[in-house]
């Protein structure tokens, strides 16, 4: 057992964090006061190649692990950016990769991988069908050598900042399936050509997060951009969950790292009645306490990681990883405004946009609840509970 | 058009530099290192020269195993070939007895031009780079703020206080580039992982042929008396404005003769 990061680690991990050094506090704290994209740190990472890390080198990506990978997200949230505006470029692509074509890889994965194309969309949830999947209602219809797409999806993010978005959508009615994971397939929306047939709505949310209402109304997608075969495709996006969760789990342990530095940085500024308010305990064990948790959720986040590049199963760990580097976020967020008081509310301080960027990991891209039924049943071999 | 550039990888710039009271040497053993981003922008300079006219960058530091890091960095922006001049004899040296092995090393090689930075950013002698040319025998052209090369002569633009000199020299030559010569790129992601395939030539002091009397504390010349901390500054004058606050700021800075 060797907890250590090899060389090649840690030369990535310095390389991310000095690319993020260029982007300071005052530039994410503007780009959510306008409610921009981060359209500059994007394009440096794009052009850097970091979104490409997860790509093989065959179709012009680095071909790194998962490890790697999330190591790449963490550090961008731990210098107080937010890696959410751009982890789906990195890894929405895995879906293609597994189940695409030859064909299809090479015509987009190339192009991904240099940024040409951005692929950071994925239609999955909808106003009637969140985490339960299998009851999406969004169809997709065959037509001749198409397939033409009626109905409605919610909280897609950064369909405007793509060029691609993959799509899921029913091609086979849910009461005619004897297998109720059947019946649903992957397309890739070419964004570009789809104007007239598919309404964007932005929606205003509590964070800066790019999220959209989509109205499809006979938007036709060529049949060649079925990826894998019909009615597959719930299967297709369950075998992306753990490499997503491992990455959330990522970004998770870099937001709270972020917290617990600031929060100790001020506590040992800030001077109250004659002395540090970090010499109180009231306010150190806090920190402390998230502290610890972050770092064990950090060792499992690491074991799942391990185990995915080994291609093992890690179902359980990368579960566990993502609930437990959320939770422990959301201490550390908790922690530190407390440790902040009245300061941790203004903008200047950051404290109150992390604050509720973090909070959004505990809720998706699934809700803890979740996670610990999914532990309760599938580990732990209790009754289904939901 | 083959380049040299002289790197030397120091401790990183979060690493509180400490001073080993016996030795009086910094202390670079077990701290995290990086390239020194003055060598940084001395190898940037070597890759737009080999971009534009062709040829191979070849990076060479003397340093503790610790200094593979910063090593791989230069790999990483794009250097092809990467000489580490590594072994525990040359611990102590001066800057002398740096040079000596720098210009042994240099010597080994096929080279048009040499860049170093015009300092380190960690010790700051900034002699290192006069002695290399005296002992390789080259033109030193120092302090650039531009390098143009055509065929076999070289051009720079010399840094002086009311502007700049444009300076000359046959190649092989050897350059210092100033601060501020260029913004380093970043290292491709792709960059990182190629470079892990370079190989990193190791030379000690054997290799190149340097005794005990040449490098290392032994050899070394130049010996460091004390180590003080520069006096702590006095406390800043405060102006509270009540009126007159500006009167009051013109009248400081007149007394410093500022104005």
């Amino acid at each position: 057992m060797d907890f250590n990061l090899t060389e090649e680690q840690l030369q990535i991990r310095d390389e991310i964090r000095r690319v993020c050094r260029e982007f300071p506090d005052r530039y994410w704290r503007e780009v959510d006061r306008r409610r921009d994209y981060p359209e500059a740190f994007v394009r440096k990472l794009t052009e850097l190649g970091w979104l490409g890390a997860l790509i093989p080198a065959e179709y012009g990506g680095t071909g790194l692990g998962i490890t790697e990978a999330s190591m790449i997200l963490e550090e961008i949230n731990r210098s107080g950016g937010n890696a959410t505006v751009c982890h789906a470029q990195m890894y929405t692509m895995g879906t293609l990769l597994r189940h695409g074509s030859e064909e299809q890889k090479k015509r987009y994965l190339s192009k991904i991988a240099t940024g040409e194309l951005r692929l950071q969309a994925f239609g999955v949830t909808e106003p009637n069908a969140g985490s339960e999947t299998t009851r999406i209602q969004t169809t997709a219809a065959r037509k001749g050598n198409k397939y033409v797409v009626h109905g409605q999806k919610i909280f897609i993010s950064r369909v405007l900042q793509s060029d691609l978005m993959l799509l899921l959508a029913r091609t086979t009615p849910y009461d005619e399936l004897e297998d109720k994971s059947r019946g649903l397939s992957v397309f890739i929306v070419d964004l570009r050509e789809a104007q007239g047939k598919m309404e964007v709505k932005p929606l205003d949310i509590m964070i800066n997060h790019h999220t959209n209402a989509l109205f499809f109304d006979g938007l036709e997608v060529p049949a060649e951009n079925l990826i894998g075969q019909e009615g597959m495709g719930f299967r297709y996006i369950i075998d992306g969950w753990n490499a997503e969760r491992i990455l959330i789990a990522a970004e998770a342990i870099g937001d709270g790292r972020w917290f617990t530095e600031r929060a100790a940085k001020y506590a040992g500024e800030r001077v109250v009645f004659s002395r540090p308010i970090g010499a109180n305990q009231g306010i150190q064990f806090p920190i402390a306490q998230a502290y610890a948790r972050i770092e064990a959720a950090d060792l499992v986040r690491y074991h799942a990681a391990t185990k995915f590049d080994r291609k093992e199963s890690c179902g359980a760990e990368a579960n566990m990883a993502k609930f437990l580097a959320s939770e422990a976020a959301w201490e550390a967020a908790n922690a530190c405004l407390t440790t902040h008081g009245g300061y941790g509310f203004a903008t200047e301080y950051d404290v109150e946009r992390k604050f509720r960027e973090t909070r959004l990991l505990t809720v998706a891209p699934v809700s803890n609840n979740l996670v610990l039924a999914y532990l309760a049943q599938h580990v732990l071999g209790m009754p289904k509970s939901y | 058009m083959n380049i040299i550039i002289c790197a030397k990888v120091i401790p990183a710039s979060s690493v509180t530099i400490e001073i080993n009271p016996a030795t009086k040497c910094m202390v670079r053993k077990g701290v995290p290192h990086e390239l020194d981003p003055a060598a940084a922008c001395a190898l940037e300079e070597g890759l737009r020269l080999t971009e534009k006219h062709g040829g191979a960058v070849t990076v060479i530091t003397m340093g503790i195993g610790d200094a593979t890091i910063g090593i791989r960095n230069a790999l990483a922006m794009g250097a092809a070939n990467a000489i580490h001049i590594l072994d525990d004899a040359l611990a102590g040296s001066d800057a002398l007895g740096t040079a000596k092995a720098l210009a042994a090393a240099i010597k080994k090689e096929s080279f048009d031009l040499v860049i170093c930075a015009a300092e380190s950013s960690d010790s700051y002698s900034g002699i290192v780079p006069g002695q290399l040319a005296q002992l390789l025998g080259l033109s030193p052209l120092t302090f650039a703020k531009e390098i143009a090369v055509e065929a076999k002569k070289i051009t720079i633009k010399r840094q002086t206080e009311s502007g700049y000199d444009l300076v000359e020299a046959e190649m092989p030559a050897l350059v210092t580039v100033a601060s501020g010569i260029n913004e380093p790129r970043y290292p491709q992601l792709k960059g990182i992982m190629a470079a892990k395939k370079k190989e990193i030539k190791q030379w000690t002091a054997a290799d190149l042929g340097l005794g005990p009397d040449q490098v290392g504390a032994s050899g070394a010349k130049e010996k460091v008396l004390a180590i003080g901390r520069p006096a702590a500054r006095k406390a800043g004058k405060v102006i509270t404005d009540e009126g007159d606050g500006g009167k009051q700021v013109a009248d400081f800075l007149a007394e410093l003769k500022v104005i």
